[in-house]
């Protein structure tokens, strides 16, 4: 889909259905569409860095490109407060055990993307390398992947409506439980 | 001082050094059992004065490992590169020249990190940057381990 067509329809669709009556009107949506949609709209991402695709999503962060738009302003400086991981650069073993405590610390339900080349698979470092973990979906699940060296911001964005997207359509209560 | 004049001072108490100016700096090459004197020498002489060890690394060819230094002198604005070769592969041993410049400490605490070269007289020599436990050398160029790809 196209993604300013995805944004539109994304943004401006509330799940559900409003019948007008002669003195008001009903509405009828499921329960599971309504939380997915306010949850999808306000996500808050961790403040997780460690390299160069920190610097684009920074770049994402700020006035240019704005994530504001989309629900993820609130970036948090602690896992406990976070739902969305951005793994955000090239994760080395010895940051490994670190990512995890992480993830771990975040509250569910909590998603990650995975940003660049060096989170996919080790990216430039896959060959010859005794310290880079090669891919982050060895240590913690991913939802999104994102590839470039590093992704622009705009490639970073669309990763994050595609998230948007995964979440409206998940069962939610059935997601905390499992 | 010009690198002329160095190089025939250091010929004066080292005869056995070799020179190489093709770069930017003055090459002094030895064997690392002359590695100490000549330090001592480099840093306490009137007309030398290396004060300032900017940069401590080594270099694995293979049949031998050779440690460089990067010398400078604040008081003389000279700058000079030693290059001690380290004859034993399977078992490389230097001086440790902290005692001169305490900064050489972590840098040949990096260096036996990554290179597993013995610094004698060392007052901590550890693993400064992995973990405890790891086995072998990375930077050498015969390592491997069950993790790594080779291309």
């Amino acid at each position: 889909m196209d993604i300013k067509e995805s944004v539109s329809k994304s943004k401006l669709s509330f799940p559900g259905q409003i019948h007008d009556t002669p003195d008001g009107g009903f509405f009828i949506t499921k329960l599971d569409d309504v939380i997915n949609w306010a949850r999808a709209n306000s996500l808050w991402p961790l403040i997780f860095g460690t390299s160069c695709c920190a610097i684009e999503m920074m770049s994402a962060a700020d006035a240019k490109y704005d994530w504001s738009r989309f629900g993820f302003e609130v970036a948090r400086a602690t896992p406990r407060q976070a739902d969305l991981l951005i793994v955000s650069g090239t994760i080395v073993m010895k940051m490994a055990p670190v990512l995890k405590l992480l993830y771990d610390q975040m509250p569910d339900s909590k998603y990650v993307i995975a940003m660049g080349a060096c989170s996919i698979s080790g990216g430039p470092f896959f060959y010859n390398t005794y310290s880079v973990v090669k891919g982050v979906d060895h240590i913690i699940p991913v939802d999104v992947y994102i590839p470039g060296c590093p992704p622009r911001p705009e490639a970073l964005l669309h990763a994050m409506i595609t998230l948007q997207e995964k979440i409206k359509h998940e069962a939610y209560f059935r997601k905390v439980k499992a | 001082m010009a690198n002329e004049e160095l190089q025939s001072n250091i010929s004066e108490f080292l005869p056995s050094a070799t020179y190489d100016e093709s770069g930017e700096f003055l090459n002094v090459s030895i064997a690392s059992d002359d590695l100490l004197p000549l330090m001592k020498t480099l840093y306490s002489r009137s007309d030398f004065q290396f004060d300032y060890l900017f940069c401590l690394t080594c270099i694995d060819w293979k049949d031998h490992f050779m440690m460089v230094y990067h010398l400078l002198s604040k008081t003389h604005n000279h700058s000079i590169v030693v290059k001690a070769r380290i004859a034993d592969i399977n078992n490389p041993q230097i001086e440790s020249v902290n005692s001169i410049w305490k900064t050489a400490e972590l840098n040949e605490d990096e260096v036996y990190d990554l290179f597993g070269v013995q610094f004698l007289n060392h007052p901590n020599l550890r693993r400064l940057f992995l973990e405890e436990d790891w086995n072998g050398y990375p930077l050498r160029k015969n390592y491997t381990d069950e993790n790594m790809i080779k291309l």
